[in-house]
């Protein structure tokens, strides 16, 4: 390998290999990486099959942390390998597919149970009376809109499910941080009239109330979204909710 | 190619000892413990104070114990660190919006110490 010209340092990568024709269980492979400074982890794993094992799977698609596919650990935390910087690490580096999620082979892990929740949570505007073309767009201030802004720059990366122990624990029955986020996102626009449908969902056992508030989620966001922000939130609004219906029943939507 | 999905299974009992942020996470948790067992032992001294004087001085000499002293200076101090760290966490439950702003993290865990502090003046104050 001609190293050199890459002005390059050989940083080793252990990297969780499963291959579910042949492996009973996952084991890890060593591989010696040539890196450059500037590299972040996803360059380090394109060199590594374009040159040395064209085998190794893994997800990714911008590279530049919009797609929210190449979600991994980096380290035993969930990175995305666009943003984790090869420099920035020291000695060895262990890269294992997203934990908390089944492995479909090496660092792919099966995304299926977070689309199917996703979809639970009517994560689209409901308007309360839908308008027709003639009657124009659902208008909305920028303060309105600055309510749920954060929220909504989720990338569905994924990394918030594997940092949130609930959701290992509870083996994938938690809804999760990133679903109710982006259902609370919805709750809060002033153009949505969905509430009512996405509470049903949310605010149950498997929902809001399987969160501890650990807060790893939102450690972990590459984005700043704060899941756990909008969790909680949830579960105050869910609470006023719960008083209005049994002490304050005149009160009744 | 079949799909045969490896499912790794999580320890149930040794989870948090991974992170530390799940550590420190446990920490708050366990703390409350701490909080639970002084909230029953004022209990116990409301129900003595209700059987009468006599009942109620003895419950008073068994909290001059040097084992009782220690574990209320224990709760004191977890107890304190259980409502600062509910206390910095605060604003991600009750975000406050002032027209295209938010108010700083710092005004809303700050409004929960000011309240706080005042409570406490004023029980002291009262007890006193």
């Amino acid at each position: 390998m001609s190293d050199n010209r890459l002005g390059a340092r050989q940083v080793e990568l252990e990297v969780l290999r499963y291959n579910p024709d042949r492996d009973e269980t996952p084991s890890y492979q060593r591989y010696s990486v040539p890196c450059k400074n500037e590299w972040c982890m996803l360059d380090a794993l394109n060199y590594l099959k374009d040159h040395i094992d064209p085998t190794l799977a893994y997800r990714w698609s911008c590279h530049m942390q919009v797609c929210g596919s190449c979600g991994m650990m980096i380290n035993g935390e969930p990175k995305l390998a666009c943003k984790a910087m090869v420099r920035d690490y020291e000695g060895v580096i262990r890269l294992e597919p997203l934990a908390h999620f089944p492995i479909e082979r090496d660092l792919v892990s099966v995304a299926d149970d977070f689309m199917d929740k996703l979809k639970r949570v009517k994560p689209y505007l409901i308007p309360a009376k839908p308008k027709t073309l003639e009657e124009g767009e659902y208008k909305q201030t920028p303060a309105q809109m600055q309510r749920y802004r954060r929220f909504s720059m989720c990338i569905n990366c994924m990394l918030c499910y594997a940092a949130c122990p609930e959701y290992g624990l509870t083996k994938s029955k938690f809804i999760g941080p990133a679903a109710i986020t982006l259902a609370h996102r919805y709750n809060l626009d002033s153009r949505d009239g969905g509430r009512d449908e996405r509470q049903e969902e949310i605010a149950t056992n498997e929902g809001v109330w399987e969160c501890t508030f650990v807060g790893a989620c939102s450690d972990v966001c590459p984005k700043h979204v704060d899941p756990a922000s909008a969790l909680q939130q949830v579960k105050v609004a869910s609470t006023v909710d719960w008083y209005l219906e049994h002490f304050m029943s005149w009160n009744k939507k | 190619m079949s799909r045969r999905p490896y499912v790794h299974e999580i320890s149930r009992t040794a989870w948090f000892f991974k992170r530390p942020r799940y550590m420190r996470y446990m920490a708050r948790e366990v703390t409350c413990i701490f909080i639970g067992i002084y909230t029953i032992i004022l209990l116990v001294g409301l129900a003595r104070l209700s059987e009468g004087q006599a009942q109620y001085e003895g419950f008073l000499a068994a909290l001059r114990q040097p084992l009782s002293i220690m574990f209320h200076v224990l709760a004191l101090a977890f107890s304190l660190y259980n409502s600062f760290t509910w206390f910095n966490v605060a604003p991600k439950a009750l975000p406050i919006q002032v027209g295209e702003q938010f108010m700083p993290d710092s005004v809303v865990s700050g409004a929960h110490y000011v309240v706080w502090i005042l409570l406490s003046i004023f029980i002291l104050y009262w007890a006193i």
